[in-house]
């Protein structure tokens, strides 16, 4: 009888302490997903480098800035950081030291995420990160940009008020969490939303205005997309079934990941629950097009059965048949969740072309995922082709099958080529040049 | 002293086809797999890198993903009398090297067995009687059953994504008229892909084949006839008959590869790992001989490291599995003098002729430049036993078939007979018929016999300073005979397109093995399977009967060569031999066949 009322008075006691645990496991494997939502891992982890350890260099207008460590280290992470600490810096964009962060942080961006959430973040990097002890690198801005009192007047003038997340009235449940998911932790807006003169989002949300996700100036030698209505040159014809794949697999039937956008797929999107997946495409495709005169694809057949029948005449026509058609084919189709077909193709139809003749430059890799195994890779024809035919080709896809996009000019890719530009994702176009003082200028 | 690895539950010797299907297998089962590749990695990207790949004289003429046989070859002699020389230049065969083996560089012809093969010396006693089977052909009984193994070839096609049209499904006939072949042994269910478009020459071979009364069917082929995913999740590209598949890597994901279609899922698998450049040296045993305790490679930097495991999976090539198990002590070598003992036993091979038609420069534009590995159009009213050998007193079969797969610039100028071979002649005779040609084989079963078997060479040493293996082959009169019979067979197909020239090629009365001339790298047996450890190194799951955790999966296990190309039955044998690890063995480690 002893013996069972100690076990009893044993378990008993031992119920809180272990309802605790099973409560902080709960909490820090929501912040884990929450993490993966918020994709911190990406920029907070260097090539090769251990996760959340810091030390990826960002290409800023002024300079180069490298992200820090954001493990639980005292001495060179956040380990000392308290909840609050780490809030004022997540949410408010100033760090422990009491500085202000550079809003490569998107913390305008995660000011929204609602308290419970911080929570469950805060309770994960302290306990769920492995501590690793880096020391964080200054940033290669000269002074005086590098001073960073100007940054806290930039965030009281720019920076949204820190307020948890507010449905709109009446909205559809599954959009509002979508739009929760896309403002805030995703910060999508952070690439896809064009910035003003003074580097602020020119949108936060929709109740900002059209420019929201309307797509970005050239960032690291990629342009994020237009995520609005276009059809030109956003998700008008992506139904929502194909942006859940595309979050998923980074593949859909017609298209498939590349730039930037394939370290967002693969740290963050493709762990994501398919209720978060199907929230996030449905919020996206409830935002209008950007451009009132925005049209569906008119799909053109004239240039299909003119190569059909051999005449390959048109500029830039006979480079794509050799160098391109064997997997996008003549009439420009693809092929069904391997090639991506280039008729009706957003990327093909922005205004800036960066992204395309970054692609025929130095090819593209989707990456083998958890949900879609198979590494399929697009070579690259920057060592084959001169600036010339790389304009000619681009332009001939931007403007047949019915694509609406405008010719290239040698120049722009030259300027590509030679710009030298370091990228934290895909490949730097500098190894494209071929000079070796070009990829040594990239790769420190 | 070698570096010892951590133990694992299950090392793999080898990764091509026999290599990925285990890892695969065992690693669902739930055991940590290494796997030791002894060449490169190599991937459609970057060495199937387009347009870089389309270069006949890197990858074919220079050999770029077969064996390096500056460290390691086979030497070669016709008799056991002769005085065996080392094989210095590829030649007869290619055998592939790096991740993904031959079947990187295979074309892609993917068939499944005649059920007759599986019990070739059986069904002939019964038909023709035991006088039948001359003396010193050594043919034998697989010991596994069509029926056994037809779930294997089924999923094994899921996985390749291999195109093709059925004769029968489950007894129902849906492929009469249609491009099935009646000689088929019947399927549970249907290619997972259509058969592929087929070509001028495979269109003309099947009106052809028809006039004379044969039955053509499409060759089933693991090129895509479109995209695909596979149950792995494996994405394949379709096939668009670029013409360089045979000696090149597929870059339009097209062509089935241990690469493209079971790697990527292994490297979602945190239980799995690949070490290339791991040159494996022998399997070591425990002191009775009767246990492996793992395997001893050199890597890259010329380290001896050895991997423990529980298991040992001999997934090399055909002579590579066979060498190994000499190297290593696993059951008795062979002895053709007295036909005891059974490692080396029943090296056998293929027996090909071959036929061009040539035709006027206004008929029958052939286009030869484009092709696919694994396309085109056959019969089998000659293959196997489906036609009576009693009056020709030979044994053995032979489908034929136009096989496009793309006559390249360097080696694909073929004028017809009598047209000098350089010159203003050869010039105009190439103008003239390059585009107005083709080219049928019979492929050709090839038995086993006494003395056509493999040893480790006295003399000879590789890099490592291990003895060679030693090739002691060459024709007997049955496959000449044979091969003989079938060219005349095939003639008639080639008669019926009123070509303006045929030039024939088939061994003639008394020929010896020619190393020199290609023929096919379909090289069998030296590890075969059986039911009587007595006569057969592994059991009928690949298990064998001396160290019962060693299987030894591949074209060794094959007691004799086949009609039909062997990676199909390579397949569905390692998807059986997986399955009875995972159901039998691992449950109960031991002999999963009582001797």
């Amino acid at each position: 009888m002893k013996t069972f009322f100690s076990a009893l008075a044993l378990g008993l006691f031992a119920l809180p302490a272990m309802a605790r645990e099973v409560n902080d496991a709960d909490l820090v494997s929501k912040g884990e997903y929450l993490s993966r939502a918020g994709d911190c891992v990406a920029c907070h982890t260097a090539k090769g480098g251990k996760p959340f350890a810091g030390g990826l260099p960002m290409e800023t207008p002024i300079g180069i800035i490298y992200s820090t460590n954001i493990t639980p280290d005292k001495e060179t992470g956040i380990g000392s950081y308290s909840y609050e600490d780490f809030d004022k810096a997540v949410r408010h964009g100033v760090a422990k030291s009491g500085s202000t962060l550079y809003p490569a942080m998107p913390y305008p961006s995660y000011a929204s995420v609602t308290e419970t959430d911080m929570r469950a973040l805060y309770a994960y990097f302290m306990q769920g990160v492995e501590p690793v002890p880096q020391a964080n690198l200054d940033s290669e801005i000269p002074w005086p940009l590098s001073m960073r009192w100007p940054l806290a007047i930039w965030r009281t003038l720019f920076a949204p008020k820190v307020a948890d997340f507010q449905p709109t009235p009446g909205q559809d449940p599954i959009i509002t969490r979508g739009a929760y998911l896309v403002e805030g932790l995703g910060h999508c807006g952070a690439c896809h939303t064009p910035r003003a003169i003074t580097m602020q989002e020119k949108a936060l949300s929709p109740a900002d205005g059209d420019e929201f996700l309307a797509g970005s100036a050239p960032l690291e030698g990629w342009i994020a997309k237009n995520l609005r209505g276009d059809h030109k040159d956003g998700l008008g014809s992506w139904s929502e079934e194909q942006l859940v794949q595309f979050f998923k697999t980074g593949r859909t039937p017609n298209t498939a990941v590349f730039g930037g956008m394939t370290d967002v797929v693969e740290h963050s999107l493709q762990y994501m629950t398919d209720a978060d997946l199907i929230a996030m495409a449905r919020y996206l495709k409830s935002l209008p097009a950007k451009d009132p005169n925005d049209k569906p694809f008119q799909a053109d057949v004239r240039i299909a059965e003119a190569l059909w029948k051999g005449d390959d005449s048109a500029r830039g026509a006979a480079i794509y048949v050799d160098n391109c058609a064997a997997c996008h084919r003549t009439d420009g189709q693809g092929y069904e969740r391997v090639f991506p077909a280039l008729a009706g193709n957003p990327v093909l139809q922005t205004d800036d072309p960066t992204s395309l003749i970054h692609i025929v430059l130095s090819g593209g890799t989707l990456p083998g995922l958890n949900h879609a195994p198979s590494t399929i890779v697009m070579p690259p024809f920057g060592w084959r082709l001169t600036d010339e035919q790389v304009a000619d080709v681009i332009s001939f896809i931007r403007t047949s099958w019915g694509n609406q996009g405008t010719p290239v000019a040698a120049k722009a890719v030259a300027k590509l080529r030679n710009n030298g530009n370091r990228t934290t994702s895909g490949t730097d176009i500098g190894w494209v040049s071929g000079s070796a003082e070009a990829a040594a200028a990239t790769h420190h | 002293m070698a570096t010892s690895m951590k133990k694992a539950d299950a090392v793999i010797v080898g990764f091509g086809w026999a290599g990925a299907i285990m890892a695969k297998e065992l690693t669902e089962a739930g055991l940590n797999v290494v796997a030791l590749e002894r060449g490169p990695m190599q991937d459609t990207y970057p060495e199937g890198s387009y347009p870089q790949v389309i270069d006949e004289l890197t990858y074919n003429i220079r050999r770029k993903l077969f064996q390096d046989i500056s460290k390691e070859t086979v030497t070669i002699r016709h008799g056991v009398n002769d005085v065996a020389l080392p094989n210095r230049q590829l030649g007869a065969f290619l055998p592939g090297n790096g991740v993904g083996g031959a079947g990187v560089h295979w074309s892609g012809v993917h068939f499944r067995v005649d059920p007759v093969e599986l019990r070739m010396r059986s069904h002939y006693e019964e038909r023709y009687g035991k006088k039948f089977i001359p003396e010193g052909m050594t043919i034998q009984d697989f010991g596994v059953t069509y029926e056994e193994l037809e779930p294997y070839f089924d999923f094994a096609e899921k996985v390749f994504g291999t195109s093709g049209t059925a004769w029968t499904i489950n007894g129902k006939n849906v492929g009469e008229g249609k491009g099935g072949n009646p000689f088929a042994p019947d399927r549970s269910t249907d290619f997972p892909l259509v058969a592929q478009k087929n070509t001028i020459s495979a269109q003309l071979f099947q009106k052809a084949a028809t006039e004379v009364g044969y039955h053509p069917y499409n060759l089933p082929s693991a090129n895509t006839s479109g995209p695909y995913t596979n149950p792995y999740g494996a994405q394949m590209g379709p096939c668009n008959f670029c013409g360089f598949c045979s000696g090149y890597v597929c870059y339009m994901y097209s062509k089935a590869s241990p690469n493209l279609n079971i790697l990527p899922a292994l490297k979602q698998e945190p239980k799995f790992e690949l070490r290339t450049n791991a040159y494996v040296l022998r399997v070591n045993l425990d002191s009775d001989k009767r246990r492996a305790t793992g395997v001893t490679y050199v890597d890259a930097q010329g380290q001896e490291i050895e991997q423990p495991a529980d298991l040992v999976i001999l997934s090399a090539f055909q002579f590579h599995n066979v060498r190994l198990m000499l190297l290593s002590g696993i059951g008795k070598p062979y002895d053709p003098k007295t036909g005891e003992g059974v490692v080396g036993k029943n090296f056998a091979y293929q027996n090909m002729a071959t036929i061009k038609a040539y035709f006027d420069k206004d008929a029958h534009h052939t286009n030869p430049f484009i092709g696919a590995g694994g396309n085109g159009v056959a019969v089998d009213d000659f293959n196997a036993d489906n036609f009576d050998h009693g009056p020709h007193g030979f044994v053995g079969g032979s489908p034929f078939w136009v096989n496009q797969a793309g006559t390249r610039p360097i080696a694909g100028i073929n004028n017809p007979p009598g047209t000098p071979e350089w010159g203003s002649q050869w010039k105009a005779a190439a103008a003239d018929y390059y585009t107005h040609q083709l080219s049928m084989d019979a492929h050709g079963a090839h038995q086993s016999y006494r003395d056509n078997y493999l040893d480790l060479d006295p003399t000879y040493k590789d890099a490592y300073g291990q003895p060679l293996l030693r090739m002691t082959f060459d024709w007997k009169e049955n496959d000449l005979r044979m091969t003989q019979f079938m060219v005349e067979k095939m003639k008639k197909i080639a008669e019926a397109m009123n070509p303006k020239a045929l030039k024939v090629s088939v061994k003639g009365a008394g020929s010896h093995f020619n190393t020199a001339s290609y023929q096919t790298t379909h090289l069998n047996g030296g590890a075969i399977m059986g039911t009587d450890p007595k006569t057969s190194a592994v059991n009928k799951y690949l298990q064998s009967w001396d160290v019962p955790n060693v299987f030894v999966p591949g074209a060794s296990a094959f007691p004799q060569g086949l009609g039909y190309n062997p990676t199909g039955l390579v397949a569905a044998l390692t998807y059986w031999s997986a399955r009875a690890i995972r159901e039998q063995y691992l449950k109960n480690p031991g002999p999963l066949v009582q001797a």
